[in-house]
């Protein structure tokens, strides 16, 4: 009965070490603001296609490939992609893999630190939180987004301190090891996140109306506006260039906006866009597919490597589809279902209207929590459980930089963890000090966190099906699965998925970079990502950022192409001579 | 909330809902299939070095 209950539970444990690995920050803050700003139903259907044609293919094609190399003795993305592709080419493609995480981890402990931050904070008492501009104000001095260097300050409300305890404690699991640190950590971090999700959904869905002169601002408008397929707007007839539509959801609210419309003298008018119109709008699959990559950890170097380390009859295939499903699970049942409600039951659409991620997290939630019965309980137990799915995260991330110096400098772990913590911690103490705006944050999240992932998940994909072959690519994926890849995704991974994967990456291109207006066909001001980069309006952190991408870059590139690892993958053979 | 947003929820939820319940269970009642799958867990060689 005892071994019984302990197999159970080592089951069980397998479980959450998978689920730990998938659940991160995008989950519970970057989801629901897209879904409720793009109208719940249609940006379902595109984030339920994209989860099919992207998600999952990419992240089969990252397992299959990483185990493969694996067999070979090669746990680095440049390892596994010389050794499939054969070409010196390959590795250089393959140092993106290690430059993602890597440069990701340097601003997601960032982000990890504030949650632990503003947590500690709730249960200590310390956020007594009034208004909008209170919670704004806090969230500029915590995070120094008002000066560079202004968060850099011992002091409990500001962003180092604690900082300082995440990075280190980071590094101590990764250095502890399986048995140390990592499998502890998501054995007792992932119940306690569902947990700790669980009671918080419990307390928002049990919060009604919570200001009796707002009735429209209540938990059932804010489902509504998280997942109503249709969107009743409010605009002007000739609207100005600052002049945007305003959402209204709810009966009661819809019947005040009509009343408004007949006052206006014709000015105003409502209107109701369908869910067919508004997936006729492309930054609607732009979004679906973003959130799909970065939701996923799919072309972010990771799974592949993770992948390197399982025997040659792991079932990759249930092993991609269960740490995909408990993401999906914990995004749209969990975060779908706390934050835009909480939000809005407080501040009503108007209130939140337009944001997600960090801004609805951050600038909006925190007041949400100071106005809720035992909110300093409940605001600490929300940012605590992102903080757990963050750090399952970044731990994650450390690996695929930590096996890359490894391989290619022939050093043993501990070497490795200590090169790269020195480079982390450069890359983090540049991110945390150049914070006015939170420019470097944002620099390096829009060109490695976005750009490098499009770019990377459409290597990978048509280096499986184009240059590996369907044949070699899904044999080995099949090998030892339990569940067979049904036989439509064969023409999804060769055809579909790329097709699709460049089309989002053009009109990425051609919206974020060349401020090309996907709704009007337009092309307007060149994205500020670039004119931060060039010309007369350069900003100094966004262009040392783009440079400290680029000069790791560099300095990957010239430590990989003395590897005689490298070299010997590129002829496919083992790592070690047998 | 309106009633189609009522389905769209519904459907959102139950299909993730379905298909983590449905990966847990294939995990935990296949053969073996606990040795087989895996998460960031892994003991990687490297974390063998000694002290």
């Amino acid at each position: 009965m005892a071994q019984n209950k302990e197999a159970w539970g080592s089951r069980l444990g397998v479980i959450m070490a998978v689920a730990g690995s998938a659940v991160g920050l995008g989950n519970f803050l970057r989801f629901p603001g897209l879904a409720a700003q793009y109208g719940g139903g249609a940006f379902m259907i595109a984030y339920a296609i994209s989860f099919l044609i992207i998600g999952l293919p990419i992240g089969w094609a990252e397992w299959a490939m990483g185990r493969y190399a694996g067999s070979l003795g090669y746990n680095s993305a440049p390892g596994a992609f010389a050794s499939i592709v054969r070409r010196p080419w390959a590795k250089y493609a393959g140092i993106i893999g290690v430059i993602i995480p890597v440069v990701i981890y340097m601003y997601y402990v960032v982000i990890e630190a504030w949650c632990i931050g503003y947590a500690v904070n709730f249960w200590t008492g310390q956020m007594h939180l009034q208004d909008a501009k209170q919670t704004v104000d806090l969230f500029v001095n915590f995070t120094g987004a008002g000066a560079d260097a202004s968060a850099m300050s011992f002091q409990f409300d500001r962003a180092l301190p604690w900082l300082l305890v995440v990075f280190a404690f980071n590094f101590w699991l990764i250095y502890r090891g399986l048995s140390g640190g990592i499998e502890k950590m998501c054995n007792i971090g992932m119940p306690l996140l569902i947990v700790l999700a669980l009671v918080v959904l419990a307390r928002v869905m049990t919060l009604g109306a919570p200001d009796a002169s707002k009735p429209h601002d209540n938990v059932y408008n804010g489902l509504g506006y998280m997942w109503n397929p249709s969107k009743v707007l409010i605009t002007k007839i000739t609207p100005g260039p600052e002049d945007k539509p305003r959402e209204v959801v709810g009966a009661a609210a819809i019947t005040e906006a009509e009343k408004e419309v007949a006052a206006s003298s014709g000015s105003l008018v409502l209107k109701t866009v369908s869910p067919w119109s508004q997936l006729l709008n492309p930054s609607l699959w732009l979004a679906a597919a973003g959130q799909i990559f970065f939701s996923l950890s799919v072309g972010f170097g990771v799974i592949i490597v993770y992948a390197s380390y399982m025997k040659k009859d792991d079932d990759v295939v249930l092993s991609g589809l269960t740490a995909s499903s408990a993401n999906e699970f914990c995004e749209v049942a969990l975060g779908g279902l706390i934050t835009i409600p909480a939000a809005v039951a407080f501040l009503g659409v108007a209130g939140i209207a337009g944001q997600a991620g960090v801004g609805l997290g951050f600038k909006v939630l925190p007041l949400v929590f100071s106005k809720m019965p035992a909110g300093a309980f409940f605001g600490g137990a929300f940012f605590f459980m992102l903080f757990l799915a963050a750090i399952t995260s970044s731990i994650s991330m450390l690996q695929p930089g930590i096996a890359f110096i490894e391989e290619c400098l022939g050093v043993g772990r501990k070497i490795s963890v200590s090169i790269l913590g020195l480079l982390t911690s450069f890359g983090t103490a540049f991110v945390i000090y150049f914070s006015a705006d939170l420019k470097a944050l944002d620099t390096l999240d829009f060109w490695v966190g976005t750009f490098l992932i499009f770019m990377l998940a459409t290597i990978q994909i048509i280096v499986f099906g184009w240059v590996w072959g369907m044949e070699k690519g899904m044999s080995e994926l099949e090998r030892g699965a339990s569940v067979k890849v049904p036989a439509i995704f064969r023409p999804i991974i060769k055809w579909v998925c790329p097709a699709f994967l460049l089309s989002i990456f053009a009109l990425w291109l051609l919206k974020e970079i060349f401020g090309f207006d996907l709704t009007t066909a337009q092309f307007g001001a060149v994205s500020a990502y670039v004119t931060d980069l060039f010309g007369a309006s350069a900003k100094l952190p966004a262009q040392l950022s783009v440079a400290l991408a680029v000069g790791i870059f560099i300095f990957f590139a010239l430590i990989s192409s003395r590897s005689k690892s490298y070299r010997r993958a590129e002829q496919g053979l083992p790592k070690n001579e047998v | 909330m309106t009633t189609p947003g009522f389905i769209v929820m519904l459907l959102s939820v139950g299909t993730v809902t379905f298909l983590f319940g449905w990966c847990i269970y294939k995990v935990l009642t296949t053969p073996n299939e606990t040795d087989k799958v895996h998460g960031v867990e892994f003991m990687t060689p490297d974390m063998k070095e000694p002290d």
